[in-house]
């Protein structure tokens, strides 16, 4: 009588057997739906949203150039003006041609007339910067870009 | 002697630890990216110059600096551009018998509008102080007046969604056959709706 009394008030321990593996579910969601940063983003990169969006094809066949107002640490040094950034650095635009042609470079032959420019560029900018990058992009004769943007509803 | 003979147990409870630790290893160095992004393929630098276009073939778009929009020189919603710009590519405002009659166009056949989609261009103007945000939504606007009308010709023709079928040509799961076969229906479908979105130079700032 005494042992099954005293089972009955001892606390049942909860099992944390399963713990483990609902946070590898938790890693493995967040292994499979991001990527890991290649860059840090000096800029500000606030894309639009568009609905009618293809999806960029393979990684290796992108060139990234961001555009964007440079983020507060930077903008006491920089100011408020859209800058680009090119690959960890700010740069001129006369710098955008030379820096395709020699990303294009680095490519392998096989893919260099697949690749493709995204442009990722912050939804406040203006529309002249844009201009002003498809025409140095034109002038290396790089016709292919991607207006970079987030899924959803646009504005 | 009975110690020996009984299983001891690993201990797993520090596996959670680890397992936390790596899950905040990659929240913290990764970033959910977006890969996705409207496509477009800009005009090369030496080009010969257009041939004169039938001023009822252009749609005119252009965007001002305060993010107004402007369609054939009237004021107009975001909303409504699609549904502009599908009227106008529509039009098959070619009469019967004209060798620009479009026999699958479910326009009003406007005598201001297009002739037939294959000759129909939009031309997009943007000035140097709109916002990049405004000029991606009427990009996407006008893709999505192109991508309506194509889905419904290759819903007539194949049964499917225009937009599906280039999906599934770009996943490239399939066989080389079905690969072509996909190909010709996709070339099918662009010659009827020609995506011809012409962005001549912005206007250029007036100081």
């Amino acid at each position: 009588m005494k042992s099954i009394r005293n089972n009955k008030k001892a606390q049942p321990a909860i099992s944390t057997a399963a713990l483990p593996d609902i946070v590898f579910i938790l890693l493995f969601f967040f292994m499979t739906v991001t990527t890991i940063k290649s860059e840090t983003l000096l800029v500000d990169n606030n894309l639009p949203q568009a609905n009618q969006v293809k999806k960029l094809e393979k990684k290796d066949r992108v060139i990234e150039i961001y555009v964007g107002r440079p983020n507060q640490d930077l903008a006491k040094v920089l100011g408020s003006e859209p800058r680009i950034q090119l690959n960890n650095k700010i740069a001129h635009m006369s710098e955008v041609g030379p820096y395709v042609l020699q990303e294009l470079a680095q490519k392998p032959d096989a893919i260099r007339n697949l690749v493709t420019v995204s442009l990722k560029i912050d939804k406040d900018v203006n529309v002249g910067v844009v201009s002003d990058i498809k025409e140095e992009l034109r002038k290396v004769n790089l016709l292919k870009v991607n207006y970079t943007v987030f899924q959803g509803n646009p504005l | 002697m009975n110690r020996n003979r009984e299983n001891p147990e690993v201990n797993a409870g520090s596996m959670a630890d680890i397992a936390f630790l790596l899950l905040i290893f990659f929240l913290v160095t990764a970033t959910i990216q977006t890969d996705v992004g409207l496509d477009r393929k800009l005009p090369p630098k030496e080009t010969i110059p257009p041939p004169p276009v039938n001023e009822r073939n252009i749609f005119r778009v252009s965007l001002n600096k305060n993010d107004e929009l402007f369609v054939e020189d009237g004021i107009m919603k975001l909303e409504d551009l699609k549904v502009a710009a599908m009227a106008f590519l529509d039009n098959g405002g070619a009469s019967k018998g004209d060798e620009n009659h479009c026999g699958y166009c479910k326009g009003t056949g406007s005598p201001d509008a297009s002739d037939n989609p294959v000759k129909a261009v939009i031309s997009f103007n943007s000035d140097r102080e709109a916002s990049y945000g405004m000029y991606v939504s009427v990009q996407d606007a006008l893709t999505a007046a192109y991508n309506e009308l194509r889905n419904r010709e290759s819903q007539r023709l194949y049964g499917k969604n225009y937009v599906d079928m280039e999906e599934s040509y770009y996943s490239g799961e399939m066989s080389d056959e079905e690969k072509m076969a996909l190909q010709r229906e996709i070339e099918t479908i662009r010659e009827m709706f020609p995506m011809k979105l012409s962005e001549a130079e912005t206007i250029s700032k007036l100081n």
